[in-house]
């Protein structure tokens, strides 16, 4: 099922939370929700998942308005919210059993749901537990169990990964990932490498705006712009390789970075690379070339770019 | 209709989890026991074969009892956040407001027929009067409801369940007692109108075996208006 969000609009008093944003969703599609803490994030996720009322423009699921009365759109809804509000006096079992029961899972299969369930998000050996026995990463996987124990085309997952181990945090990504290849997935998160890891797209959201959107990639390039090599080249006069570096026609700049160390920096003329004229340059002046290295930009950098000031 | 029932269902095993209904089950029966049988106007001091006294007590004990079971109702699922993941369920507003409402009913309602034995030791007593205590029950339900409405609407104001007992044991005030005094102090009109809001009044003419379709919807007015207002603060999330 797609999200369709169309010139979405939601203030608290005179802040504008979430200001006049556009977005799609397709199915199979993970959708890393990306910003600053108070960005709009949760914000927008509580308009998606209906929590809170859409106060200008639209969100459409599976083409049909949330406003539409019509739409029960929660059924094909998964939500973890931030935090992970738990019934903790409940034990797993009935605590899951009443989620499905909610959600319009059938009688009959209610019971087979709730053992995919604890099967996939590994909670056998504490199934007989009370919620509140439970230590964090327990609980963010019952959150998560929940939010998907009626099978739902969108899952909205809002910051899935807090609180776990490292262990736990590779399992649920990659359980985010398979999930994603069939449903339509937005997480959000500010732990960047999770996005990297989990995510086909990234939408990056601050102060209510969105400021980039598109894959990692796309994002790199676009932050990038030119080729940065990082290089060391022995066995050679540090300012003659200097100078030849700096006269090779796809070079725009380079610098020395260390002298004893012999380690330069270059900057490609735009859309060219350098490494195949510097190999050939360092064979035919008999230097050794022992590193050469692409600086990539980092997906940091770019969110540090994007969201600070 | 399901989908309320789930709920209930939910919120009277948590009562039993918890303990707080054997707590407030326990209290209930031991305060009207103890008035009804023992201590001051009993029943042997009235020397009837009626449970007049039991039904004037047990309308006292629900009026104080009832706060403690819906204060935690929709004051502890928002401070936890848990109503942000019930309402994002395939559930309305309205049908967790009458959820909650259900499985509170259904906790009083357990504790009057713990009464029961009462009312067959009446009975062997003397000649007890059977269509009076009937509508005697018929009454302490009615009135249940209305401050199990009233209890709703107090915990779905605040975070805080001490403020929502509080909030609903003022507001159940004026209705027990504040009406019906304000009902005495005025004459004419203004008297006749605290006269009909006051609470008191309308559950002593049932308990008495008088059934009238004004106190019906007296009752259900106040159930209504208290599950309405309570529906329309969850609503409040929409625009804020």
């Amino acid at each position: 099922m797609d999200i369709q969000i169309e010139n979405l609009t939601k203030s608290y008093g005179p802040q504008k939370a979430v200001n006049n944003i556009n977005f799609d969703v397709k199915t199979g599609e993970v959708l890393g929700f990306l910003g600053p803490n108070g960005a709009g994030k949760s914000t927008t996720m509580k308009m998606i998942t209906g929590y809170i009322g859409i106060e200008k423009g639209d969100i459409r699921i599976g083409g049909k308005s949330l406003t539409d009365p019509e739409s029960n759109f929660k059924q094909h809804i998964g939500y973890l919210p931030e935090n992970n509000p738990l019934y903790l006096d409940m034990p797993i079992i009935d605590y899951l059993e009443f989620c499905a029961a909610l959600q319009g899972v059938e009688k009959t299969k209610i019971d087979d749901r709730i053992k995919e369930m604890i099967g996939l998000c590994g909670l056998n050996r504490e199934k007989h537990k009370k919620i509140g026995e439970l230590s964090k990463g327990y609980r963010q996987r019952v959150g998560l169990a929940q939010a998907m124990i009626h099978d739902p085309e969108i899952l909205v997952l809002d910051e899935p990964t807090t609180g776990l181990d490292p262990n736990q945090i590779i399992e649920i990504r990659k359980l985010i990932r398979d999930l994603g290849k069939e449903k339509t997935v937005i997480l959000s998160t500010h732990i960047l490498p999770e996005v990297e890891a989990t995510c086909d797209r990234i939408l990056i959201i601050n102060r209510g705006n969105i400021v980039a959107n598109g894959t990692p990639e796309t994002l790199r390039k676009q932050a990038q712009g030119n080729e940065v090599l990082k290089l060391r080249i022995e066995d050679g006069d540090v300012e003659t390789i200097l100078k030849s570096l700096n006269a090779l026609d796809t070079v725009q700049e380079a610098d020395l970075v260390h002298r004893e160390e012999n380690l330069f920096e270059v900057q490609s003329v735009a859309q060219q690379s350098s490494k195949r004229n510097i190999f050939n340059l360092c064979v035919e002046k008999k230097w050794v070339l022992t590193e050469l290295t692409p600086l990539e930009t980092k997906l940091e950098d770019i969110f540090r770019n994007l969201t600070v000031n | 209709m399901h989908t309320i029932w789930t709920i209930a269902k939910r919120e009277l095993a948590t009562f039993f989890d918890s303990l707080i209904a054997y707590i407030i089950l326990a209290l209930f029966l031991g305060f009207s026991g103890f008035f009804t049988w023992l201590y001051g106007n009993d029943i042997f001091l009235v020397g009837q074969a009626n449970l007049r006294v039991f039904f004037n007590i047990a309308s006292w004990s629900l009026f104080f009892f009832i706060p403690a079971i819906t204060m935690k109702m929709l004051a502890e699922e928002r401070k936890t956040g848990t109503l942000e993941l019930l309402l994002t369920k395939s559930v309305s507003d309205r049908e967790v407001i009458l959820g909650k409402f259900l499985g509170s009913i259904l906790l009083i309602c357990i504790a009057l027929t713990a009464t029961l034995p009462y009312v067959i030791t009446v009975a062997n007593i003397g000649n007890l009067d059977n269509g009076g205590t009937i509508c005697g029950y018929l009454g302490l339900l009615l009135l249940s409801i209305a401050y199990t409405a009233i209890g709703i609407f107090a915990s779905s104001i605040t975070t805080n369940q001490i403020v929502a007992f509080m909030t609903a044991l003022l507001i159940g005030l004026f209705f027990q007692i504040i009406f019906g005094v304000l009902a005495q102090n005025f004459t004419g009109s203004l008297g006749q109108f605290f006269d009909t809001l006051d609470l008191q009044s309308h559950f002593e003419s049932i308990s008495r075996g008088v059934l009238d379709s004004k106190d019906l919807v007296y009752f259900l007015s106040i159930t209504v208006l208290g599950l309405y207002l309570g529906e329309w603060s969850l609503s409040k999330r929409h625009i804020s």
